[in-house]
């Protein structure tokens, strides 16, 4: 047994919900004795599942970027905006802070996000022991800073709120918006379900 | 009560510990991953509850004061949460009406009340009525509160309105910021230290 004994080693179980340290049950599905809650090793199907919800989340990406998220219309003037297009109008008025903020949250954090999890999924594939310290903080940050990509989604709806000086200037929502938030929703579930207890599992069997 | 009740495991990487004593300002992390495991309780659940029944009334007034105001040539339109939400729905992005309504104001809305719930009881060393299931609601909406990315959202919708517009932050954008301040504070707070006032029982 190594210096730092891992609960299965001691034949036990903490619960994923309250915390509570149990003996590891005899028998599937058994309860938590204070909250109730099904105690079980690893989540549910974490690899399949995350998989699935990284899969999707890229494919609602791809018309989250190409498709226009708004579009501003002034005196019979109108002009579509993408993602990318809104971070280039910033830095271009001389907002140049805030286009590094809008440009990280919307573009740098879905990435990461992306790149992270696959890094993390392939790796517990490959049951590799390869920078395990690193990956456990690679989780921890994607889990930090993934809801921060709905800063652009607020923005737009914002702005389709304040700007409606009917014919002299609106704003409306265009479906790259729509596409984006399922992307932000769909990538925080990935992220939810990946257990990253499996990155340190290198020995043993899977689920 | 077995001789595990004063172990801990950590949530990431499932190494077993026993539960450490902190001292003022001290956190204990996983030597495995690293992650934190627990920290000292600065405050207490009197001043917990305090800054939850704080937090609430900027929330109210976040919700009912408009967040900006917008001038163009003498005209002036200014919008609240709920105004932003119902837009959306009737602009056909009932997705982010939906999204936006679930992240900016129930499920903060319901956590706020519910910690306040649970510490009213909590303080006196009471379990609230309907502990397990305000607890595990708790648990699972977490993730889902987005407010401080809303502060940020309104700050970036004025500087790009700054060049079409007159921009004016009302009084419901400060009451925001505030709750954020607050927000962070109990972040860092271990719901797990209120479990602890469940009496242990043998399994």
């Amino acid at each position: 047994m190594t210096a730092l004994p891992r609960a299965h080693q001691l034949g036990l179980i903490g619960c994923a919900v309250c915390g509570l340290v149990s003996r590891a049950p005899q028998f599937a599905d058994a309860g938590c004795s204070r909250c109730g809650s099904v105690l079980r090793r690893r989540k549910t199907a974490s690899l399949s599942r995350t998989w699935a919800l990284l899969i999707a989340a890229f494919i609602v990406y791809i018309p989250a970027n190409v498709l226009p998220i708004m579009r501003t219309a002034s005196l019979g003037d109108v002009d579509d905006n993408t993602i990318l297009s809104g971070v280039v109008e910033l830095w271009n008025k001389d907002s140049q802070g805030l286009a590094v903020i809008v440009f990280s949250a919307s573009i740098v954090v879905p990435m990461l996000k992306f790149l992270a999890l696959l890094v993390l999924l392939i790796c517990v594939h490959r049951r590799s022991h390869w920078a395990q310290p690193q990956r456990a903080m690679l989780y921890r940050l994607i889990e930090f800073i993934g809801h921060w990509s709905m800063l652009d989604v607020f923005v737009v709806a914002l702005l389709t709120a304040l700007v409606r000086f009917n014919v002299l200037s609106s704003v409306e929502p265009l479906p790259g918006v729509i596409f984006f938030g399922l992307t932000v929703v769909l990538t925080m579930c990935a992220s939810l379900s990946f257990d990253p207890r499996l990155t340190w599992d290198d020995e043993e069997p899977h689920e | 009560m077995g001789p595990s009740s004063r172990l801990l495991i950590c949530d990431d990487c499932d190494t077993v510990y026993r539960l450490p004593v902190l001292g003022r300002g001290e956190v204990a992390r996983c030597a495995r991953c690293g992650v934190v495991l627990a920290r000292h309780h600065r405050l207490g659940l009197d001043a917990l509850t305090a800054l939850v029944l704080a937090a609430l009334v900027l929330f109210i007034q976040g919700n009912i004061w408009p967040v900006v105001t917008l001038a163009l040539n003498g005209q002036q339109n200014s919008t609240t949460l709920w105004g932003m939400i119902l837009i959306m729905w009737h602009d056909d992005a009932q997705v982010i009406s939906v999204i936006t309504a679930v992240t900016l104001f129930f499920f903060p809305l319901f956590n706020l009340l519910t910690l306040g719930w649970l510490l009213l009881f909590g303080r006196q060393g009471r379990l609230a009525p309907a502990f397990r299931p305000l607890m595990l609601a708790m648990h699972y909406f977490g993730p889902w509160t987005m407010s401080e990315v809303f502060v940020l959202g309104v700050l970036v919708a004025m500087v790009k309105a700054k060049a079409y517009f007159e921009v004016f932050p009302d009084a419901g954008i400060y009451s925001y910021a505030a709750l954020t301040l607050f927000i962070t504070l109990f972040a860092g707070i271990d719901l797990r230290r209120l479990w602890d006032l469940v009496p242990s029982r043998r399994a």
